[in-house]
């Protein structure tokens, strides 16, 4: 793609938007990826994709018309798509931000363009090899790929923002079958920079093999259950981040109304948005409307400590932007986290599993998210799982469901583990013991 | 698209060295309208253009894309490039006969594309107005989207096929909050290039919020086995997710012990369960001319009483397994490679009246509308929008929504009745591999299942 674009056309469409209207913002994205992809043990396809596109937003009017593009070749056409949409618009309640002073958040590493195909190949390849020497049962199918982007933001206040982003990730998924059972592990990891360690990827995978081997009854009941960090981030985390989303927040839909600097759970669980973390693929300078990243405490030792704000819900809610708004080309900016962390506890992942004696282990569900999560609900099969009894991992559970809230479990706390693990590019968490949880079972 | 691209197109396909490349030149253009509260939130437009080239060399592909449509030849250049790295036992893909067609798109009683603004803008607006009416709804929002994409396909074997289409899907939802405790409920509804349907949703609106509020006081299922049934909507969800994502090829074609599993003429439940899938079914989200693979849509029987007779190919899958083709390999976009998916799923309709299904339960779940569902192949889950307790053969209380779970191998065969009154589901959209949200409907009759794992509390209430 050619270099100077970045530079040259974002100014160029903010220009002829300005002609027409009081204020404009103009967002671009050019970016780059590479996937290599297995299947049923053997690479099978390798792609390039190429993208570049803009958005533009808009006042005219004090109302908001919106439009984007993937055809950089005529920005007349994305100008006056704005304009046609600017009387129906939203009333704009904020003004587009000024020049700023952007924290220093490195999440580019040249070292990416080293990255060949070859050496793309290899490591899936190897990761193939390392996988199936755990178990020769195990079909393994996966990718490994390598992106670049660049971000640019320019609007009528001056505010000006460009980063560049690397990313290198591998994620690999293993099936075994059995009969009429079917058994899927997974385990990915992603890096800013060109060192992916694949060790970790195929110990995980062994370990998920291991626990795994033998199949373990359940039966319907309430019991205590530790959740990996997979499970903590789709029935603990996605739940409250429905009800700490500013715009829950303003039309009174979160849980949260009202709970601000209140304990809402245990005072042992912390959560903190901080997309300022360096080198960590989801980290950022700024967020897609060119505020500056920061830290946010989200829930400090069971306190509710903050809730979070893109420009236009906070100017609705009479706070300021957190420096959370998120967006992809084709739709208005929203608020969205940055790098969630969960902060550690004391205890280690066996002591957890020898101290709750008979429970149950939760790595991956399917379905958590579909059912009423602003109420902070969960409710999902238990897709892998493990039966814990005498203080002991004895199998996987089949057939059985989880249910309950990601506030009343976070009130339950029994521990939090001391180790952490990224899940994709932008969440750490420890696993999280909780009691009472409903399991339901067939029986 | 300029005047040109043809020849532009055919050029990078001559002589290209390899066994088969493909391009696919994609123009798009829609609008989104979202209501939020009574207030509009967001309207915008968006506008595309990009092109990809997929290119198989012996065992290998290799694929591109881009926006830039200059240099098409060397693009696919790149393309083989990339196939020949992968190497590998070569693929054949099964023959079709090269195709050259143009389809204009599918409009019903009136076309979105010529709906101004404003109007759509109006229409929305009645139904915000309408679900913040009703007492004790928090919050609500009504989500519109419309899109028309054209697409060319061209093959190195000859084909040229320029085809258009229009979509429309909306949502509407309303959320009700007492104190800590927040329900909400919502519809999902879709059509292929007809706004028609988006004119007259006034009841619906209603009925959405005034089911948020209901759910407020209504008690929660216990968790456990139930015999349950389901309305056409959730039960065209089941079927999708149950069974139609293993009759996907792809899942299987490369391993040996999964068709073992999903062998023709295996028994997959009772007599009176019929399945098919197919694009040429006319009208509906799912239906098209040609797949992205320029393969002619069909009409699939997936079971045909009971027993296993068909499944969802692209010509790799098809080439593989040596089947016929099915003209079931979809892209979201020029972004993607054509993968094998759905089109228009549903369970046939038999006999029985819907009041049937109901004689002899004593307790149960009648299970309506649909929230999601998922698959992971042997297990799949499905959530319902509404939920009552079936006492004595009777519908009886409203309780809040479930979450149901099965397994392939033995839910169909706990489906033991099916009625007679097919409707077809065409809100959201699939997701499969990043692709998502795919235009598919899936339909069914009302449907009954013994033993179906509901997730809930350990006590009711």
């Amino acid at each position: 793609m050619p270099d100077d674009r970045i530079a040259r056309l974002p100014e160029r469409v903010l220009e002829m938007a300005m002609e027409h209207a009081e204020a404009a913002e103009v967002f671009y994205v050019e970016a780059s990826n590479t996937p290599v992809r297995f299947e049923a043990n053997r690479l099978k396809g390798i792609d390039a994709n190429e993208s570049a596109g803009m958005a533009l937003r808009i006042i005219k009017d004090g109302r908001f018309g919106f439009s984007s593009t993937s055809n950089l070749e005529d920005p007349r056409l994305l100008v006056n798509a704005a304009l046609e949409t600017a009387p129906f618009g939203a009333q704009a309640k904020f003004t587009f931000p000024g020049p700023a002073v952007f924290p220093d958040v490195p999440v580019y590493n040249p070292s990416v363009n080293d990255l060949t195909l070859d050496r793309l190949v290899t490591l899936g390849e190897s990761l193939v090899k390392n996988i199936r020497a755990v178990s020769h049962e195990v079909s393994v199918e996966g990718t490994v790929s390598r992106g670049i982007s660049r971000i640019a933001l320019v609007n009528s206040n001056g505010g000006r923002m460009r980063y560049a982003k690397s990313g290198f990730g591998a994620g690999f998924e293993g099936t075994v079958i059995r009969g009429e059972d079917m058994l899927f592990v997974h385990e990915g990891k992603s890096v800013v920079g060109a060192a992916l360690d694949g060790g970790e990827i195929v110990s995980s995978i062994r370990r998920q093999l291991e626990w795994a081997k033998e199949i373990a009854p359940i039966d319907t009941g309430t019991m205590p259950v530790i959740f990996l960090a997979s499970a903590v981030a789709s029935v603990l985390l996605f739940p409250l981040l429905a009800g700490f989303n500013g715009r829950s927040v303003l039309q009174g839909t979160s849980p949260m109304v009202g709970k601000l600097g209140q304990r809402i759970v245990d005072p042992r669980f912390t959560l903190i948005d901080d997309a300022t973390l360096p080198n960590v693929p989801s980290s950022r300078p700024a967020d897609d409307e060119g505020v500056p990243s920061r830290r946010l405490p989200l829930i400090d030792h069971g306190f509710a400590a903050n809730f979070y704000y893109d420009l236009q819900t906070a100017g609705l809610a009479g706070v300021s932007s957190t420096g959370s708004g998120e967006r992809d080309l084709g739709s208005l900016p929203s608020p969205g986290t940055g790098v969630l962390i969960v902060e550690e506890g004391d205890a280690a992942l066996e002591a957890m599993i020898r101290d709750i004696g008979d429970g149950l282990i939760v790595e991956g569900l399917l379905g958590a998210g579909q059912s009423n999560i602003l109420g902070g609900d969960f409710n999902a099969n238990v897709s892998l799982g493990y039966r814990i009894r005498g203080g002991r991992v004895v199998g996987r559970v089949k057939n059985a469901m989880v249910t309950g809230n990601a506030y009343r479990a976070l009130n339950d706390i029994i521990a939090v583990g001391s180790e952490s693990r990224w899940r994709g590019g932008g969440l750490r968490t420890p696993a999280i013991a909780c009691a009472g949880i409903a399991v339901s079972a067939k029986e | 698209m300029h005047e040109g691209i043809r020849s532009q197109i055919e050029d990078a396909l001559r002589n290209t060295g390899t066994d088969y490349v493909e391009v696919r030149v994609e123009e798009a253009e829609s609008s989104h309208v979202r209501f939020r509260g009574s207030d509009l939130e967001e309207i915008g437009r968006s506008s595309g253009m990009g092109g990809s080239v997929r290119a198989l060399a012996g065992g290998g592909w290799g694929f591109i894309s881009f926006n830039d449509l200059d240099g098409l030849r060397d693009k696919v250049k790149l393309a083989v490039q990339q196939a020949r790295i992968v190497g590998g036992e070569p693929v054949v893909m099964a023959p079709v006969p090269p195709v050259i067609d143009v389809v204009p798109p599918r409009v019903g009683s009136r076309n979105p594309a010529e709906v101004p603004l404003a109007r759509k803008k109006a229409v929305l607006e009645q139904y915000a107005r309408i679900m913040q009416g009703v007492e004790g709804v928090q919050s609500s929002s009504v989500n519109y989207g419309d899109g028309r994409r054209r697409v060319i396909f061209a093959s190195s074997e000859g084909s040229y096929i320029d085809q258009e289409r229009l979509d429309v899907s909306m949502r509407l939802s309303a959320m009700a909050r007492n104190g800590g405790e927040v329900q909400q409920a919502g519809e999902s509804l879709g059509s292929l290039g007809d706004f028609g349907f988006v004119e007259s949703l006034h009841e619906q609106a209603r009925e959405v919020a005034e089911k948020a509020v209901l759910l407020l006081k209504a008690p929660q299922v216990k968790g456990g086995e139930y015999t349950v049934i389901l309305d056409p909507i959730l039960a065209g969800v089941f079927i999708h997710e149950a069974f139609g994502h293993l009759s996907e090829a792809d899942h299987i074609y490369a391993e040996p012990r999964l068709q073992e599993l999903m062998v023709l003429g295996r028994k997959f439940g009772g007599p009176h369960l019929n399945v098919v899938d197919g694009a040429a079914v006319p009208a509906l989200r799912g239906s098209f001319n040609y797949d992205d693979e320029g393969v002619a849509g069909t009409r699939t029987d997936l079971i045909r009483e009971g027993v296993l007779v068909g499944r969802l190919h692209s010509r790799e899958t098809a080439g593989k397994l040596g089947e016929r083709p099915t003209g079931n390999a979809r892209a979201i976009s020029y972004r993607f490679p054509p993968i094998v998916r759905m089109t228009n799923t549903f369970i046939v309709p038999a006999t029985n009246e819907p009041r049937d299904l109901f004689d002899g339960v004593k307790e149960g779940v009648y299970v309506k509308n649909w929230y999601g569902g998922m698959t992971s192949m042997e297990m799949f889950t499905f959530s319902a929008g509404e939920a009552h307790m079936i006492r004595d053969g009777k519908v009886a209380e409203l309780c809040r929504p479930v979450m149901l779970s099965g397994n392939l191998f033995t839910t169909l065969h706990n489906l033991d009745m099916v009625a007679n009154d097919l409707d077809m589901n065409q809100g959201g959209g699939c997701g499969k591999n990043g692709q998502s949200p795919m235009p598919v409907s899936n339909g069914s009759p009302h449907i009954r299942i013994r033993k179906t794992l509901i997730g809930g509390g350990a006590h009711a209430g």
